[in-house]
């Protein structure tokens, strides 16, 4: 056998490790050919990304997550704990942020997800991401499109009027000071320490101070 | 995480009614806990319903002049809410001090109550734990026990419930309204719903399988002054050591319900008559049978010093 064959690349090599990515569709037409002992079940998954939509066939296993990266290929959401614990893979679905990790895809059927990549492009930055260019809100980046989605839905729960536990008087309409943006964004996690950049970027946009 | 099947159920009785009758189905509402417990394979179901499209996720007045709110109303959602905001501070301010905005977004009413413990035995599948495998003996006995029960527990689990919304539903008296598999509904006290682990700390409450949560009920105003006050170890994002959630009246009488203390949201009724005396005299009604660790009897007075501050707090 030829030693090309053995040759991945760094992105097929984490494919392939990822053991709850599930079936593609590929994979599934190779199963029509060979069908394995027990036929593993597969759904229907009709999703719309950053506007587009898509048709899915996907093991139920699939979270949201994994289908995004795995399957459409959109990378610029973070796997970080898996868990629910450091909000790397914050998304906003129907309008509101969630963490891509700990849904099935298969919940999500007929939903409007955006993802980091569909709120700007390198051209036309969304002002958020323009923000945290020009604060310096990140060091690695790895929890950077996470924290940008997270980031963006929280002015947005703050002008909807959602409460939070820095808010003093809880019938009273929220307001884009410092303490209520770190309590907001208490769910995700950045290990090089940007939070007080972080803090001053979506006080820019906001149009308060940090 | 293990292969199952997945479905999305009609109506609340169709739900039950499939759960029932597959020994190995769940519930799924937000997903937020059962899905980690999946992937760690604490949790091995072989079949999901999925209750999303059976219109359980309203807030509505009831006849009673108190407010039903349906199984699958978001925490958000239910937090967001001017009547709750409004009437029912405590929790919302229970809501809000608790999980991150992304797990409030997705997390429903139903699904937290019945979330499973933090016990960090209970999430480690290499230790014994009589809780996740029945009979394997518990290593938080004897283990690290920092978070764990300091009353109600027993000698086969010392497990808390980690949640917020239940203690403030506790102080407020709510109901756990549920359908089962032949269409009968029934309305179960918050008090009785959560259970204590005695011999069989496999059970968290009182459903039986297939019993599906419909809506939980709160009664009409009690007056007074609603506090939710949360003690932890940062000051956000992280679970309770001790919380207090209190309803107090201008003449200093209430009520006080404790999380983070044992197996289920910690009220005495029998208590509360002590709470104009102040919080060390009724503290100590409340945790007179309390059994607590080395590693968690500070837990105690940090329970009886939040209550004094949630008193102080509300004192003209």
């Amino acid at each position: 056998m030829a030693s090309e064959s053995f040759q991945f690349s760094r992105r097929e090599m984490l494919m392939s490790g990822a053991t709850t990515a599930a079936v593609s569709t590929i994979a599934i037409e190779t199963a029509d050919a060979a069908p394995p002992a027990q036929a593993l079940p597969t759904y229907q998954v009709a999703l719309t990304v950053n506007g587009k939509p898509h048709a899915l066939t996907l093991d139920p296993r699939t979270t949201l997550l994994d289908a995004l990266r795995e399957h459409l290929h959109l990378t610029g959401t973070k796997k970080g704990c898996d868990h629910g614990q450091c909000g790397a893979c914050t998304v906003i679905v129907n309008d509101e942020r969630i963490n891509a990790c700990l849904s099935l895809a298969v919940q999500h059927d007929g939903d409007a997800v955006i993802t980091i990549e569909g709120l700007g492009t390198p051209e036309h930055l969304h002002p958020m991401q323009a923000a945290f260019v020009k604060r310096d809100g990140y060091q690695c980046g790895y929890c950077t499109p996470g924290q940008i989605c997270s980031a963006v839905s929280v002015l947005q729960e703050i002008r909807r009027g959602v409460p939070s536990h820095a808010q003093v008087d809880l019938v009273a309409a929220p307001q884009p000071t410092g303490a209520e943006m770190r309590e907001r964004m208490s769910g995700n996690i950045c290990r090089c320490g940007a939070y007080s950049n972080i803090v001053e970027a979506m006080a820019d946009v906001a149009g308060a101070s940090a | 995480m293990r292969s199952f099947t997945y479905e999305r159920a009609r109506t609340p009785a169709d739900a039950a009614r499939i759960v029932a009758s597959h020994p190995g189905a769940r519930f799924l509402a937000g997903g937020t806990n059962l899905l980690d417990l999946m992937k760690l394979e604490i949790e091995t179901p072989t079949h999901l319903v999925d209750v999303q499209d059976l219109k359980l996720d309203r807030i509505e007045p009831t006849d009673a002049g108190g407010l039903r709110i349906g199984a699958f109303v978001s925490n958000t959602a239910l937090a967001s809410d001017e009547r709750v905001r409004r009437d029912y501070g405590v929790l919302s301010r229970a809501i809000v001090a608790g999980a991150s905005g992304q797990l409030r977004n997705k997390a429903t009413t139903a699904g937290n109550l019945l979330q499973r413990t933090r016990c960090p035995y209970f999430y480690d599948t290499n230790q014994p734990c009589n809780k996740r495998k029945p009979g394997s003996g518990c290593a938080a006995i004897g283990g690290y026990s920092r978070q764990l029960a300091v009353i109600g527990s027993s000698d086969a689990c010392i497990a808390t419930y980690p949640g917020d919304m239940a203690v403030a539903m506790r102080v407020l008296d709510a109901t756990v309204e549920t359908v089962r598999a032949d269409g009968k509904t029934r309305s179960i006290p918050i008090g009785s719903f959560h259970t204590l682990p005695g011999t069989t700390p496999e059970r968290d409450n009182v459903l039986d399988h297939g019993e599906l949560i419909t809506a939980v009920t709160l009664p009409a105003l009690v007056g007074g002054t609603q506090v939710y006050r949360k003690v932890r170890d940062r000051a956000s994002y992280a679970f309770a050591l001790v919380s207090v959630a209190a309803i107090v009246q201008r003449d200093g009488s209430g009520r006080a319900a404790f999380g983070g203390v044992a197996h289920r949201p910690w009220r005495v009724e029998a208590a509360e008559a002590a709470m104009p005396r102040g919080a060390v005299e009724m503290a100590k009604a409340v945790f007179a049978d309390a059994r607590p660790t080395d590693d968690n009897a500070f837990k105690i007075p940090l329970a009886t010093r939040t209550l004094a501050a949630v008193i102080a707090e509300v004192k003209p």
